[in-house]
């Protein structure tokens, strides 16, 4: 397959995005020392109970967690082997290829870590989105919530444009070990992001037709779970793939 | 049908999706059935099914090595009949039957009106059924995986198996796969949250419990055979290297990836069939089971320990002394738990007022016979050992005993056990106990020669033996005896039918059990509890019946009773998911389509929401 060209596009759409995270994060620590949740006395407190109770017309589970948080904490558990077994392939392979581009040829740390920070920064947006929904501020919600989208776009983007780069230097899937094994690890997570996306920008889509309310917070709450799973995995992946080929001591 | 409940949010041109069916009987109520019975029931006859192909296969193989030197089922044939025999058995017939008393009896067991999550149910079920059309289609798409159930790495590779069919199994068992893993976390959710008031976890029953570690171990074992089933697929079509040693691949790695899953996998088989001899002792020996707190826990441990245990299957690839010595001991130690749960059920029988019903009688004979299948395995489990029978028919004797003789017979035990409650209907109790001896005696006459055989040399898989091996007879005397036993499962299952069909109406509690199950009538209502109970012991009903007190209930709903609605959507993800798999093996643009009938269905999945309804309460008193 020819490369695309595709890589001024991404650049300038990278570029776009840098920017964009920069002022978002200036609004998200705004937004965050204005809605420092204030001392509540215990009766507000009581009171906020009931009108939970209230506006959860749901059968009563067991432990008072609803079902849907439960599976998506179990289905993560499992989530992590699957990573958990595609990180296991790249370790024992480390090393292992017998011809080049080995990955100091083909790493570009700053971009990397570049794109590391964006999704990092999402999950903030992520945490921003579920609490404007959960204070009922769908302005606020829509407005993060196509924050956190944005981000997890360009981390794609970059990751595109990483791809495009590797296999300009040659490194293809089947190139050598550590290309099977990294398009492997890295897609995988990128599939992740991706299906997070889907998700973020359907809820932003879904919020205009009346689907997103304070009293179903727990749909955004799940999303966030799993939105901070994909990048916790990334810190790991990160770590693992990157960080680990760097030159102990400078 | 009254009192619907909240609706989600739509735009107009969607709000198609709020029209779902309501269907109550005929094809249509089955294909878009949300209710845990139907699904379980859907599981039983679909894992009968399933059985009986196996079996054919099975007896398929047994005919070709009746006597040396014949030629009906030779090379490829014969490969892929022991390797499809295998793989259907375990992924399609076995795993799928304890899903059926999954699927049934767990929400009946915790005093639950349903599982989880509904939907999700169904779409297990699709799945499975998915999966086990597209393995079973490779017989009819230029033939079936032929390397052996664990198909191991190079003989996998494009090179060694050019033909389609090692893709049709791959594609084939990442179905069942994922099946499998949406199902275990729907029943974990289920048993974590949807329990009655008052049960804790050590006041559940034990099969509940036994279902409970089972579905962890699915969670956690699925995705690695999934992740290993996804890499050999590339190697076989993106030209990828993991298992090719000229680039610098490593194919233990499959074999590791692949016990990581496969040891678990025996325990996924066992455990329920464990937990259902832990429901059928105490019922016919008229006793609480003996250290209840104990058989959960070391059901627990089982659970844990099967992760630690993976590499005794490779002890002769040249892991070294120290790996060998190391997964022998795990290997014993996973025999402590294992043998405390059988201390407990003779302790249990000790005393007891014993009933040799039919259910007691399979129950009573798992008990001796996975202890002969326990004593085989810690056999091979130390490495020395292994290193003379592996590969030969002494481990097919082993593995035979563990899988039938620990798990079919949990199973059948537990169909003629329960079907009443599945049913309704009640088994003959004289031709019931005719035809387990039957099966008994030809399942040892068939699998314990076996034994001799391969400490005799006997490989396994192999297709013929000449004369002067003096395998000859042993192995005519084994087709025999697989005969009886094919004939005789046939017989029980034909049985099994009859009885359904028949008029023997049963009460709900037939066998004086102690569980909640039997405390509402036999078949359930589609909403299970009219009055959901509130449990204060352990064998809560039992308690009730003996204090003569009925079993607390929590108010009533002034909406009705909560049901779930049901979906067209997963039978299409699940359609659209199958598609995809076939085009996948292609290579061809059905795999978009696939794709796409699956997202469109995914995204109506979504935007249906439950569409929750309440029925009416049954007047009180009127069981």
């Amino acid at each position: 397959m020819e490369a695309l060209k595709l890589q001024p596009v991404i650049t300038a759409f990278s570029v776009f995005g840098v920017f964009v995270c920069i002022v978002l994060t200036y609004y998200a620590l705004v937004n965050l020392f204005k809605s420092f949740p204030r001392i509540r006395s215990k009766k507000d407190k009581e009171a906020i109970m009931d009108e939970d109770a209230d506006a959860h017309h749901h059968v009563e589970t067991y432990t008072g967690e609803p079902n849907i948080k439960l599976f998506w904490w179990v289905f993560l558990a499992s989530d992590c082997m699957f990573f958990g077994s595609l990180i296991t392939a790249y370790l024992i392979y480390k090393g292992q290829s017998l011809v080049g581009p080995y990955p100091l040829d083909v790493f570009d740390m700053e971009l990397t870590t570049i794109s590391t920070f964006i999704l990092l920064l999402s999950s903030f947006f992520m945490v921003l989105t579920l609490s404007s929904i959960q204070k009922g501020d769908l302005g606020k919600f829509r407005f993060w919530c196509f924050s956190t989208f944005l981000c997890g776009l360009t981390f794609l983007g970059f990751q595109v444009y990483e791809f495009e780069h590797f296999i300009h230097e040659g490194l293809r899937l089947k190139t050598n070990l550590f290309g099977s094994t990294f398009y492997l690890l890295t897609g995988t997570h990128g599939v992740h992001v991706a299906i997070g996306v889907l998700w973020l920008l359907g809820m932003f889509i879904y919020s205009f037709w009346g689907g997103i309310t304070k009293e179903r917070a727990i749909e955004v709450e799940i999303a966030g779970l799993y939105w901070h799973f994909v990048d916790v995995v990334w810190i790991v992946i990160f770590s693992v793939i990157y960080l680990m080929e760097l030159p102990i001591g400078g | 049908m009254s009192g619907h409940g909240p609706k989600l949010a739509l735009p107009k041109f969607l709000s198609f999706l709020r029209n779902r069916p309501t269907k109550e009987n005929g094809l249509v109520s089955w294909l878009t059935t949300v209710d845990h019975k139907r699904i379980g029931i859907l599981y039983l006859y679909t894992s009968f099914f399933f059985l009986f192909v196996g079996g054919i296969e099975a007896l398929f193989v047994r005919t070709q090595l009746s006597a040396n030197d014949l030629e009906i089922f030779v090379g490829s044939t014969y490969n892929q009949l022991v390797t499809m025999h295998a793989t259907t058995m375990i992924f399609l017939a076995i795993m799928p039957l304890a899903a059926a008393f999954f699927n049934f009896m767990i929400p009946l067991q915790i005093g639950a009106r349903d599982v989880a999550f509904p939907r999700l149910n169904a779409f297990s079920y699709f799945m499975y059924l998915a999966g086990g059309i597209v393995l079973n289609a490779s017989w009819f798409m230029g033939g079936a995986s032929d390397v052996g159930w664990f198909a191991y790495a190079p003989l996998t590779s494009s090179t060694y198996s050019p033909t389609h069919g090692v893709d049709f199994w791959i594609l084939g068992l990442i179905l069942t796969g994922i099946s499998s893993t949406v199902a275990a976390i729907n029943f974990i959710v289920t048993i974590i949250n949807m329990r009655a008031p008052g049960m804790t976890l050590m006041k559940m029953p034990v099969f509940s419990w036994m279902a409970f570690v089972t579905a962890f171990l699915l969670a956690f074992a699925l995705p690695v055979i999934t992740i290993a089933l996804i890499i050999l697929f590339m190697d076989r079509n993106y030209g990828t290297t993991f298992f090719q040693t000229a680039a610098g691949g490593d194919p233990i790695l499959w074999q590791h990836l692949f016990w990581v899953f496969g040891h678990p996998e025996v325990y996924i088989i066992v455990l329920p069939a464990f937990g259902i001899v832990s429901e059928i002792i105490p019922v016919f020996s008229k006793k609480p089971l003996f250290g209840y707190k104990l058989v959960v826990l070391s059901g627990a441990a089982i659970g844990f320990m099967g992760f630690t245990v993976w590499s005794h299957h490779m002890f002769t690839v040249g892991m070294g002394p120290i790996v060998n010595s190391a997964f022998s001991i795990t290997t014993a130690a996973i025999a402590i738990p294992t043998g405390v749960k059988i201390f407990n059920w003779i302790l249990t029988l000790w005393n007891g007022k014993i009933k040799f019903s039919v259910p007691m009688m399979y129950a009573t004979a798992l008990v001796f016979l996975f202890m002969v299948g326990g004593f085989s395995g810690l056999m091979h489990g130390a490495a020395a050992s292994d290193f003379q029978q592996h590969d030969t028919y002494f481990v097919v004797a082993h593995f035979h005993y563990t899988i039938l003789g620990g798990g079919l017979f949990g199973f059948l035990a537990g169909t003629v056990y329960w079907l009443p409650k599945f049913f309704g209907k009640i088994m003959d109790e004289e031709r019931g106990r005719k035809i387990f001896w039957w099966i008994f005696a030809s399942f040892n006459l068939t699998f314990f020669p076996m034994h001799f055989l391969g400490t005799g040399g006997m490989p396994r898989r192999i297709y013929t033996y000449s004369a002067d091996m003096e395998w000859t007879a042993l192995n005519g005397f084994i087709t025999l005896a697989s005969f009886v036993l094919g004939i005789t499962l046939l017989v029980f299952f034909i049985e099994v039918i009859k009885a359904v069909k028949s008029k023997n109406k049963a009460s709900a509690d037939p066998w004086d059990a102690r569980t909640l199950e039997w405390s509402i009538p036999s078949p359930p209502p589609v909403y299970n509890f009219a009055d959901l109970p509130k449990v204060e012991k352990v064998d809560e009903f039992w308690e009730s019946k003996i204090s003569n007190k009925p079993i607390k209930t929590l108010p009533r709903d002034p909406h009705g009773i909560h049901m779930p609605g049901k979906s067209w959507m997963p039978l299409i993800t699940s359609v659209g998911l199958m598609l995809a798999s076939f085009g996948a093996i292609y290579q061809s643009d059905l795999r978009y389509i696939g794709l796409g009938i699956f997202l469109l269905a995914y995204y109506g999945w979504a935007l249906e929401g439950d569409a929750e309804y309440y029925l009416p309460y049954p007047k009180k008193g009127k069981k």
